[in-house]
């Protein structure tokens, strides 16, 4: 696959200097996306996907900041690239969509007038040139009576629209590549479920590719080709959806798989959760990094577990995990569904 | 809208009317307030402070006496107690001096604090920052009777560069009307532009956390449109409205200090002089002028305030 991907990240390390150490928020991080594919990186809080995410952009360069590694797009090095060279780059070839739409528009300026100067950012374009895309755009994304919601302003809006507006807005150049980071999370679910189809769309119309960043896995599986699931800095399972989804390999995916609740079974008296909390990046521990919250750490786990593929029928699915698949396999069905652990059965 | 004003204006005057009275209540319970033993003369007796007395109305109870006042201060009749000057008529001579010196100042401290607080917010942490940081608590700690008289000093007297305080009106000499406002001009903004370039530093710093501003920079825009369109202006924002509640208080009162420094015989100076003497109608009269144009100047900062900031129009209710 090397060759034909559009981005390739090789070995990403993003560390930032804090008062109170060094925080090594990314550790090693490999990917690689093709063309027009939807890649998902999960996990939960500070596990450093959202750096990961800013870092391909150039957004979490700073004096406090430390990045290694590669990230091959398009014949650059996003990494290794000048501030001027990523300007071009950010908004254009690769776009990003936020978290949270409300405060993710500036709130002094119209909607339109935002559209616009991301436009005229890259392009030679008049302003009603412009402007007319902005409005194309707007309409292109779902957004009723776009003339008007381009002269709008952001709190005008409601949050989905927002969000679609947002959309649009990384659409306007037509980027080969669409970072996502967490672009549901803070939207009602009706809402969300409306915004992945509109992803999905995207995804399968334009042949856009997109780099999701979410926790939630359930959205996971509604759009996602294939997913990376990180834990503390670095990733811990990557695979293709249907692979992780039915055969996940690493007990971290497991406890992340567990903890969905599912409408198709009976509602268990507790939803189930991982015990414990991540570790520190400032000090991350030897050897596997889940082994202090792992029910199934036994003692090949305080050495560090490579990513690399343990299953002899799929080379593409990797995880960091020393138990041997079959073993795996019997310990992660917990009365037929997986899960990290039996809940009373085991403890 | 409408209401919007005639709210405005009712609690506008509740203000004035509270501090007529406030002012009038210190002026009565004051020791040596007493305006009839201060007419009378050194030596006076007590049949010639009886009969000012008599003949000012100040053997009225208070409440008509406060009467008469407010009404000979609207209908322009009000006089000095101790040298018969037309108050009014001193106000309007002081005020184009007032307002010189305010809004020469004002504009000075608001482009000066810009200036300096966004280059002091981009240069954060660098020596540069720091340096600002040192000037703008300088500046904040000057005394302005200090600064004023040490400029008037060493430039004005010393090296003759400014002349020695007074004022030239515009209209006989434009460029002698600025040679004698440029010192009094500075004098009055030092701690401002300090204080001012604080505020913006620390307010930039917050909005460049922002969320929008991760926007726009994931849009590509350059550094220079980030800072400018999205982050300043914001960032402009509260210190747009403290420039208009600062320059309602010092027309109102604030520029005393800067006046009498600088003779340039404007409201504040002849408050600071009527003050002195214990002479009620003109410190009435200033006062009241102060308070108007401090309420006068908070009504504009929220017309301003709306007008700046899309989301106030929004919760005022106009949708």
């Amino acid at each position: 696959m090397a060759g034909s991907a559009l981005l390739d990240v090789r070995d990403l390390s993003v560390s930032f200097a804090t008062e109170g150490g060094v925080v090594r928020a990314v550790d090693g991080v490999d990917f690689e996306l093709a063309p027009g594919e939807v890649l998902a990186i999960v996990g939960e809080s500070g596990c450093g996907k959202s750096a990961t995410a800013l870092t391909l952009l150039g957004l979490s360069r700073g004096p406090n900041a430390t990045i290694g590694g590669t990230a091959g797009f398009a014949g650059i090095d996003l990494l290794a690239a000048g501030e001027e060279e990523m300007r071009r780059i950010r908004g254009d070839r690769i776009a990003m969509v936020f978290q949270d739409p409300m405060t993710s528009f500036n709130p002094v300026h119209r909607i339109g007038r935002q559209l616009v100067e991301q436009i005229r950012a890259h392009r030679e374009v008049s302003a009603a040139e412009a402007r007319a895309r902005a409005v194309e755009l707007l309409d292109a994304v779902g957004i009723p009576d776009p003339e008007a919601r381009a002269a709008s302003y952001p709190h005008e809006l409601s949050g989905g629209m927002r969000q679609r507006a947002m959309i649009a807005m990384a659409l306007s150049l037509e980027p080969d590549l669409l970072i996502a980071d967490e672009p549901t999370t803070a939207l009602d679910v009706t809402i969300q479920a409306q915004i992945i189809e509109l992803l999905r769309e995207l995804n399968r119309e334009r042949g856009l590719a997109i780099l999701l960043i979410t926790h939630d896995i359930g959205v996971v599986a509604e759009i996602a080709d294939r997913v990376a699931v990180m834990y503390a800095g670095e990733i811990v399972e990557r695979g293709a959806i249907d692979e992780v989804f039915y055969d996940p390999q690493h007990p971290y995916t497991w406890g992340l798989l567990g903890s969905v609740t599912r409408i198709d079974r009976p509602r268990p008296p507790r939803l189930p959760q991982i015990a414990g909390a991540p570790p520190s990046l400032v000090d991350p521990p030897s050897g596997c990094r889940f082994r202090s919250r792992c029910p199934h750490a036994f003692e090949r786990c305080p050495r560090h577990p490579g990513l690399d593929p343990r299953l002899a029928e799929s080379v593409d699915h990797v995880d960091r995990c020393w138990l041997p698949p079959e073993e795996k396999r019997r310990r992660r069905q917990v009365g037929g569904i997986i899960a990290l652990e039996g809940g009373e059965e085991t403890r | 809208m409408a209401r919007f004003a005639l709210r405005r204006l009712l609690s506008m005057l509740l203000v004035l009317f509270a501090v007529s009275v406030l002012v009038f209540l210190i002026f009565n319970v004051l020791p040596g307030g007493d305006p009839a033993v201060r007419m009378a003369g050194k030596v006076p007796t007590e049949t010639q402070v009886e009969a000012i007395r008599v003949e000012w109305g100040f053997d009225e109870p208070l409440h008509v006496q406060y009467a008469t006042m407010m009404e000979k201060l609207f209908t322009g009749d009000m006089v000095s107690y101790l040298n018969g000057q037309d108050v009014v008529e001193e106000i309007w001579r002081g005020l184009p001096r007032t307002f010189a010196l305010a809004l020469g100042a004002g504009i000075i401290w608001l482009v000066f604090a810009i200036a300096l607080g966004l280059y002091s917010a981009v240069r954060a942490g660098g020596l540069s920052d720091r340096l600002l940081t040192v000037l703008a608590l300088i500046g904040i700690s000057m005394p302005v009777f200090w600064v004023g008289a040490m400029l008037l000093y060493y430039l004005g007297y010393k090296a003759g560069i400014f002349p020695n305080g007074g004022y030239v009106e515009f209209l006989e000499s434009p460029t002698q009307w600025l040679w004698h406002m440029v010192l009094p001009w500075f004098t009055l903004s030092i701690l401002f532009i300090g204080f001012y370039s604080r505020v913006l530093r620390s307010d930039i710093l917050e909005t460049m956390n922002e969320d929008y501003v991760r926007t726009a920079r994931a849009k590509g825009l350059s550094e220079r449109r980030v800072i400018v369109h999205h982050v300043l202006r914001n960032s402009l924002i509260p210190l747009i409205t403290l420039w208009g509640l600062d320059f309602g208080a010092v027309i109102g009162g604030g520029a005393i200090l800067t006046e009498a420094v600088f003779n340039l015989q404007g409201v504040g100076q002849y408050a600071a002089e009527s003050i002195d003497q214990l002479d009620l109608p003109p410190v009435m009269a200033v006062t009241m002028f102060g308070a108007f144009f401090i309420v006068v100047f908070n009504t504009v900062v929220d017309i301003a305030y709306a007008a700046l900031d899309p989301r106030i129009r929004f919760e005022g209710g106009r949708r």
